[in-house]
């Protein structure tokens, strides 16, 4: 029977449930079929092999670490695996080869000690895996330009002075991380005794892929779930061995994992799901401690927490009771939104029709098409915007509803628009150095300008916002004002408690035929902020 | 009186008349046009039961241009005949007349001329006959004076291939009398009108009838965007759960408090210029709190507060990057840190509903901007079973059914513990316990509110929220956060549960991307597989 194994791609951050091997492994752990078996680093009968690091890789790509699989037997179908285990952490942990690369060789095709250096790419010639004949580093950047697998991955060290390669004792190219392997050391479903080197710039990383790589297709070794050591020796004179295969207790208090899933279980129910987890627990000490062996394919648990999680999904989520909590409080609206609540559902009702647009735009749209230029919006920049309709913030709501008209044309006249929603500006007194302002904008837009209904519009908000007319200090005026997106003699400045909170007009003709309109169209936009 | 002297006619001639009258003989006898005569019954037949009307069409020959022409003068050949005196006439002048070329080859075949070829100027056409009976034209006259009829049907279609007669369908009423016949019709008023209220004129008039089956004229209304009608209904839904609305009127934000505050490693992919918006200006952040940040500093890169940590090398410039927020996570992060500050710990639930952005190109599927929403509870002695069941209350009133043991539900949720989650970094000095994790569902509602389209641009909505779970009785500064990054990846160090049978990871509704992955709320691995 074929079965769809259908794995959330978050669940990827599950390194040991990449491969089928790992998969059914911790399966049959849950299941109670298999206990969890133990990993093991052992040392070889022979010389260890040893790599050798040195100090121009620091440049470039500092660690290495390396592991055997002594006397291991590959089918088609485990070779598979193997080869797409490695894919699946290339892409995974190893985001993209930057952080970490994998190099797997058959051992026999070489000879120890192993050197791994940094050299000019001129200086790099070796054979690359299936290629014909040898080719310069410099050359392989070339011929890998149009390789849509590998062009993904030159960009990082294409621009540095050295590259990083590894070498055996007789010059032979193992690889030129995190690019190729050399072609003289490839492994098939023949190959005995594999080599694996994870090389990187992130030393935790790349211990963490030679410990999955390891642990996982250990199983298809002579002495089953056996790795052999291999020594790398660093450049400060310090060697150590790997793959690390460490083990770490963490010890956590059964009452804490009830408590904290909302569930009463005994400590050696709460150990029994934890083992099946395969995370091996037992209880100790009075009863109520549990000591957790997190195994070294479980580099996820990195906090008591973890465990408690793993509990409860052992648990089951659908076992657990639900609850609300206790906790007395009394709720508050955050008095800006209040504010926007209540306005936007009054000048609804006062016949305009809330839109609801984008607060990215172009440069072009809050600065060139209202006739200013763009260093005297004070708006934000985008450094790296997929498409020129993302390159600033909004500074404006007007033209995301001039947009809307555009897009809307074939509706009948007049259409009124309005939205309360926030601008941004550069401002140095915020942490960030940016600061959002809550704006209510309207547009008419008709056969006549109509002017006198967008300023309609402003009173009856100021009546809202019980703000009188008139010039004293709590109430608001216009005033006769000019500005480059309005028509002249046709823009006020909105005045109130004394402050200048926004301007209303007729829109420039140009401005209209920028915005792909045809028609008048007059508009008001204001701060609301002032007004809490 | 009578509505037109067409109609004031009509009617007297109806009275006079036994049985009825056609419209179209009456329009003969009055000397219009057949359609004032249909006008006239129209309006009669509007009036009610004054008279009746049946429609009859009739078929009837009538002669084109040419063929009036040709009846009034005598038809092509019979001119050609006249034109042709006794002593013949130059065959090249005789094709000079009007109808030389038609009516020379018709009389030709007639034999009413011959051509004598041999004539000393050229060809010369004399008579053959003395006289000549024009057949044609009386034949044409005959139609015109309605006697069609009276030709055999040969004739008539002889004509018709001449383009000389066409038939044409002609649409007449039988005119008779109705139930509410008179001669004296008073017009019908059309609406009631003020004077003839106060006169009481009214009592005297006929009104005339209303068109039900009219469409009213829609209503001079504003309107309140639907995706944003949602958003008011989720945030009244927290409202009446007590929950205070955080603010999250900060579109620009710095990574340390989008991304590191929350415990997400600095090579974590969201952070990729592939996904996130970064600023160019403002580019950095200008304050960061700086004791804070040395503790969140040491969390990452060596552990603490119980945590392993990520043990890489944490830099504060990353840190200090700008951004366009990629999830509210940051304003809760911020109101959290808030509430740590005060003493003494004061329970809390938050909520908020606003805008993130997302590097993304636009199309059908992919917005930049959505809205997402988030709610947090912060107490002592929370745990997994409040989280659900304050999921559960808010589901309920949303009137969806549980989601949390239905995998049916129109819905999908994915509760994803726990511990340590998010809101990373705050500091609750008196052992409060924070609810951390978070869920993320694709619900209907939303998904169908985008779908109204509202006029112009709509920014998408992407209902995701964050709900509180457990923490430690410890104090702490750090937390790690167990629950979803941004980007649908988890932070690491949290082991998710499996995803529901039946249900893939798809890509979400109008409102961007998923942000959160669809883990599920179950426990058993088995589930993970099912059949195709």
């Amino acid at each position: 029977m074929n079965y769809v194994l259908n794995l959330a791609w978050n669940l990827m951050k599950l390194y040991d449930l990449l491969c089928l091997e790992g998969l059914v492994r911790g399966l049959q752990v849950f299941k109670e079929r298999i206990k969890a078996p133990v990993y093991k680093r052992v040392m070889p009968n022979g010389e260890i092999q040893k790599l050798i690091v040195t100090e121009e890789t620091g440049k470039v790509r500092p660690y290495a670490v390396a592991a055997v699989l002594r006397n291991i037997k590959f089918t088609k179908d485990r070779y598979d695996s193997f080869i797409e285990l490695q894919e699946k952490l290339h892409q995974n942990i190893c985001r993209k080869r930057a952080l970490v690369a994998i190099g797997t060789h058959d051992l026999d095709t070489l000879s120890g000690p192993f050197t791994y250096t940094a050299k000019r790419p001129s200086d790099i010639k070796f054979k690359p895996l299936n290629k014909t004949k040898e080719h310069t580093a410099c050359e392989l950047m070339n011929i890998y330009k149009t390789d849509n697998h590998l062009k993904h991955y030159l960009h990082i060290i294409e621009s540095k002075p050295l590259y990083p390669v590894i070498y055996d004792s007789n010059g032979v190219v193992l690889s030129m991380p995190p690019i190729i392997n050399g072609d003289h050391s490839k492994i098939t479903v023949n190959t005995k005794n594999v080599f694996i080197e994870c090389t990187g710039t992130d030393f935790t990383k790349a211990k963490i892929v030679l410990d999955i790589i390891v642990t996982m297709f250990s199983e298809y070794c002579e002495n089953q779930f056996t790795v052999e050591a291999v020594e790398v020796a660093f450049p400060n004179r310090k060697s150590s061995t790997f793959p690390e295969l460490a083990y770490r207790r963490e010890m956590v208090r059964a009452d804490l994992i009830n408590k904290r899933v909302g569930i009463r279980e005994t400590p050696q129910n709460l150990a029994k799901l934890l083992t099946r987890m395969y995370l091996k627990s037992e209880v100790i000490g009075d009863g109520n401690q549990i000591e957790i062996e997190i195994p070294p394919t479980r580099a996820d648990i990195i906090h008591a927490c973890d465990i408690v999680e793993d509990a409860a999904i052992a648990y089951g989520y659908n076992n657990i009771q639900m609850a609300l909590p206790k906790t007395y409080t009394i709720a508050n609206q955050f008095p800006l939104n209040k504010l926007t609540e209540l306005l936007r559902v009054d000048v609804a009702a006062a016949g305009f029709t809330e839109a609801l647009t984008f607060a990215l735009c172009s440069q072009e749209d809050i600065a060139d098409k209202l006739g200013l230029d763009i260093s005297a919006t004070k708006a934000v920049h985008i450094s790296n915007p997929k498409t020129a309709e993302f390159q600033v913030a909004r500074t404006t709501l007007l033209p995301g509803l001039l947009k809307t008209i555009a897009a809307n044309r074939k509706m009948p006249l007049p259409l009124k628009l309005f939205e309360i929603s926030d601008i941004v500006v550069k401002d140095s007194s915020k942490d960030v150095g940016a600061k959002n302002y809550r704006h209510l904008c309207a547009v008419y837009y008709n056969k006549n300008p109509g002017f006198e209904i967008i300023h309609g519009l402003l009173d009856r908000v100021m009546q809202l916002l019980n703000v009188p007319p008139g010039e004293d200090k709590g109430g608001y005026v216009i005033k006769a004002s000019e500005g480059p997106a309005f028509f002249p003699g046709r823009c006020a400045e909105v005045f109130a408690r004394g402050l200048s909170v926004g301007k209303l007009g007729v829109l420039h003709p140009d401005v209209i035929t920028r915005f792909e309109l045809t028609m008048p169209c007059s508009s008001l936009e204001i701060n609301i902020e002032p007004f809490l | 009186m009578a509505d037109g002297p067409v109609a004031e006619q009509l009617l007297r001639r109806l009275e006079a008349a036994d049985g009825g009258l056609d419209s179209a003989e009456l329009a003969a006898q009055l000397g219009v046009e057949h359609q004032a005569v249909v006008g006239a019954v129209k309006s009669l037949q509007a009036l009610g039961e004054v008279i009746e009307a049946e429609l009859r069409s009739t078929k009837r020959w009538e002669l084109t241009a040419e063929g009036e022409e040709m009846a009034r003068e005598g038809s092509h050949e019979a001119r050609v005949f006249q034109s042709v005196p006794a002593e013949g006439l130059a065959q090249s002048e005789l094709m000079r007349l009007p109808s030389g070329k038609v009516g020379f080859s018709k009389a030709m075949s007639n034999k009413w001329i011959r051509v004598d070829k041999s004539a000393a100027e050229g060809p010369r056409v004399f008579r053959t006959v003395e006289g000549i009976d024009d057949e044609v034209q009386r034949r044409l006259q005959l139609v015109q004076g309605g006697q069609a009829e009276k030709l055999a049907e040969k004739e008539r279609s002889e004509l018709r291939k001449r383009k000389l007669l066409t038939e044409v369908t002609l649409k007449t009423y039988w005119v008779s009398k109705g139930k509410a016949f008179s001669t004296s019709i008073s017009k019908q008023e059309a609406e009631l009108s003020p004077d003839m209220i106060s006169s009481g004129s009214w009592q005297n008039r006929s009104f005339k009838p209303y068109n039900f089956a009219a469409r009213g004229v829609p209503p001079d209304s504003g309107h309140l965007h639907p995706l944003l009608k949602v958003r008011s209904q989720f945030r009244q839904i927290f409202l009446e759960m007590g929950f205070t609305e955080m603010p999250t009127d900060n579109f620009i934000e710095s990574s340390f408090w989008n991304f590191d505050a929350l415990f997400q490693p600095q090579q974590h992919p969201a952070r990729d210029q592939h996904d996130t918006f970064f600023l160019r200006d403002p580019a950095e952040a200008l304050q960061l709190p700086m004791d804070y940040v040395q503790r969140v500093k040491r969390t990452h890169s060596q552990g603490g507060y119980g945590s392993q940590g990520y043990k890489y090398s944490w830099k504060l410039d990353e840190a200090k990057k700008n951004l366009l927020r990629t999830h509210t996570t940051s304003a809760s992060a911020r109101a959290l840190y808030r509430l740590a500050q005060k003493k003494p710990f004061t329970p809390a639930k938050y909520f908020s509903i606003d805008r993130v952005f997302r590097n993304e190109t636009l199309d059908a599927t992919h917005l930049a901007e959505f809205h997402q929403i988030e709610g947090v509870v912060a107490d002592h002695g929370l745990n997994l079973g409040h989280l659900m069941g304050v999921l559960r209350e808010f589901f309920t009133k949303l009137a969806i059914t549980v989601p949390c043991r239905n995998h049916a539900a129109p819905l999908q949720a994915s509760l994803q513990p726990l511990h340590g989650a998010q809101h990373g970094g705050v500091q609750l000095p008196s052992r409060p316990e924070e609810v951390g994790g978070s869920w993320e569902l694709r619900p209907l509602s939303p998904r169908d509110a985008a779908a109204y389209g509202a006029p112009g641009e709509c920014v998408g909505h992407c209902l995701g929220a964050l709900a509180g779970a457990p923490h430690h009785d410890q104090v702490r500064h750090q937390q790690h956060p167990g629950a979803g990054g941004p980007q649908g990846e988890p932070a690491d160090g949290v082991r998710q549960s499996p995803v529901p049978p039946g249900r893939g990871h798809t890509q979400a509704h109008a409102g961007g991307r998923v942000t959160r992955g669809p883990a599920a709320l179950t426990s058993d691995p088995t589930v993970l597989m099912r059949p195709p």
